[in-house]
């Protein structure tokens, strides 16, 4: 059976040159970057090397690369850090409604030392409007945070934009790019963000490592205490396999990436389009044109996303959903609901994220397999049947 | 893919009695659109039993499954009987189902016993 990963906002293959780079610190270069001889020296200089690899990925000085264990971390050291060194000019934290739960939670979370949240909403594309976020600020704001991307929505938002309003009123602008970083071009100061998250298995790099850019000069408190690692800002012993492989994936993702949008860019285009051409009733989710490049996902009207993932899983097909039984709170994804879909249309949340080794051939394979798929869960939909006698209960 | 067992997937896979009748004795359904699954149930009764049982089901892999597993253990069975199909005897048969799945995906039973009571209502009614 033909076997299509479709699933790469989950995670994507690690590349084999970075699997090569990576192996030397796995075996003979084991040294701790913080010890005083020649086998610290080796792991220091892996380590600095990444630290200059993923800061050109994103136009930053090295300095300001900040490893961290995921993009989760990541965020949580942004939200916590920022906005706890800045709590003697105010309380009041905005960020948007379809942010990863290591920023909403984060924020929650501060909420019990008295700070407040405000959040923006988003339109039925799932995009800021930069209006809202100026509506929204207070004279105790502290901190904005809007991700670059939402991976679920595929909406690439505005942060330039936003970015000049927060610069006016000189409010800390952090950013989630761990779905755009090493996939779209980005760049700190076009941004004109203070802060930005990445992480590497999103572009053919190992899990485990992420990474917080902060500006030079912007105060953050440290969470994790000890040593004096990432300047302060982290302590605790480098992970220096993974730290590694991701510069090797950054440096590739940068030299290669107008090649991956090219290849990208249509195979989701086609399926974007395709898609709904060839089943009725199906919804695409998200902006059509200001998306990730390999970005599809879709509402299909009447049915469940797990069902139709296992059934896609049983024809060799790796994808996800944001249906509430696909998530283990069984609560529909938050994302989803912010855009305004309702609650029984989320229920057939699809999503097809591609990747560098998707090529046509996936695509029809894809547009082969799902028509019956939905046909045969449809036939057994009560729900479908009630439209297909009334004409009602469709979106 | 969830935790489901060898049973559940068979089930899933190959669900059994899916449809509607035609004109039903009874009909019972459960659950709604929003929570993530929703059932009905329809039934043909002769002579106090069970004589043909369909469904359609709205909802996750354990959802299809817990109907295909409610029809299958009714078909046949004296009302009496069919009433004491619970959600416990039904993840029992399909040997074991997600713990947080056994609430809002095992609604095959309750939906079964609606329909008994909608076919005992409506003799009742003198229909």
């Amino acid at each position: 059976m033909r076997k299509v990963y479709l699933d790469n906002a989950a995670a994507t293959p690690l590349l084999p040159e970075v699997r090569e780079a990576m192996l030397p610190y796995l075996g003979e270069v084991f040294g701790n970057p913080a010890s005083l001889h020649d086998w610290g020296d080796k792991a220091r200089e892996a380590v600095e090397s990444a630290r200059i690899q993923v800061a050109q990925l994103i136009g930053a000085n090295p300095e300001e690369i900040i490893f961290t264990g995921s993009g989760t971390e990541s965020n949580n050291l942004a939200i916590k850090g920022l906005a706890l060194a800045q709590q003697g000019k105010g309380k009041h934290i905005v960020v948007s409604a379809i942010e990863h739960f290591s920023v909403l939670h984060s924020v929650q979370t501060l909420g019990k030392w008295g700070f407040e949240m405000t959040l923006v909403p988003v339109d039925k594309y799932g995009v800021v409007d930069p209006e809202a976020v100026r509506k929204s600020l207070r004279k105790d704001t502290v901190l904005v945070s809007i991700m670059q991307a939402n991976g679920e929505a595929g909406s690439i938002e505005p942060i330039a934009e936003i970015s000049k309003i927060t610069r006016e009123r000189n409010i800390l602008f952090h950013t989630d790019a761990v779905a755009t970083a090493g996939t779209i071009p980005v760049d700190v100061d076009e941004l004109g963000v203070d802060s930005l998250s990445l992480a590497g298995n999103q572009f053919y790099g190992p899990k485990g490592v992420g990474v917080l850019w902060v500006r030079k000069g912007v105060r953050i408190m440290p969470f994790l205490e000890g040593g004096v690692q990432e300047g302060g800002r982290r302590a605790g012993t480098e992970n220096v396999p993974a730290i590694v492989g991701l510069g090797k994936a950054a440096e590739l993702a940068r030299v290669n990436m107008s090649a991956r949008l090219k290849q990208l860019t249509p195979l989701r285009d086609r399926l974007l389009t395709e898609l709904p051409a060839r089943i009725d009733h199906v919804v695409v989710t998200g902006h059509l044109k200001q998306r990730l490049p390999g970005h599809a996902s879709f509402c299909i009207e009447f049915i469940e996303g797990e069902a139709m993932l296992m059934l896609l899983n049983s024809q060799g097909v790796a994808v996800s959903s944001g249906s509430a039984c696909t998530s283990r709170a069984l609560k529909a994804s938050h994302v989803l609901i912010a855009m305004g879909i309702p609650h029984a249309l989320a229920q057939g949340s699809i999503l097809f994220t591609l990747g560098m080794d998707s090529n046509a051939q996936d695509i029809d394979y894809v547009l082969e397999v799902m028509p019956p798929i939905v046909d045969r869960l449809r036939q057994m939909s009560p729900l479908y049947a009630k439209f297909l006698k009334t004409g009602k209960g469709g979106k | 893919m969830p935790v489901y067992s060898d049973k559940v997937m068979e089930h899933f896979m190959h669900p059994r009695n899916v449809g509607e009748i035609e004109n039903p004795d009874g009909v019972g359904e459960v659950g709604n659109p929003i929570c993530g699954d929703m059932m009905t149930f329809y039934i043909k009764v002769k002579d106090n039993r069970l004589a043909d049982v369909k469904y359609k089901t709205f909802g996750c892999g354990a959802a299809i499954a817990v109907s295909s597993m409610v029809s299958e253990m009714a078909m046949g069975k004296t009302l009496e009987e069919a009433m004491k199909i619970t959600p416990r005897t039904v993840a029992d048969e399909l040997e074991g189902l997600p713990q947080n799945k056994f609430h809002c995906s095992n609604l095959g039973a309750q939906a079964l016993h609606k329909a008994i009571q909608d076919y005992r209502g409506k003799k009742k009614g003198g229909k």
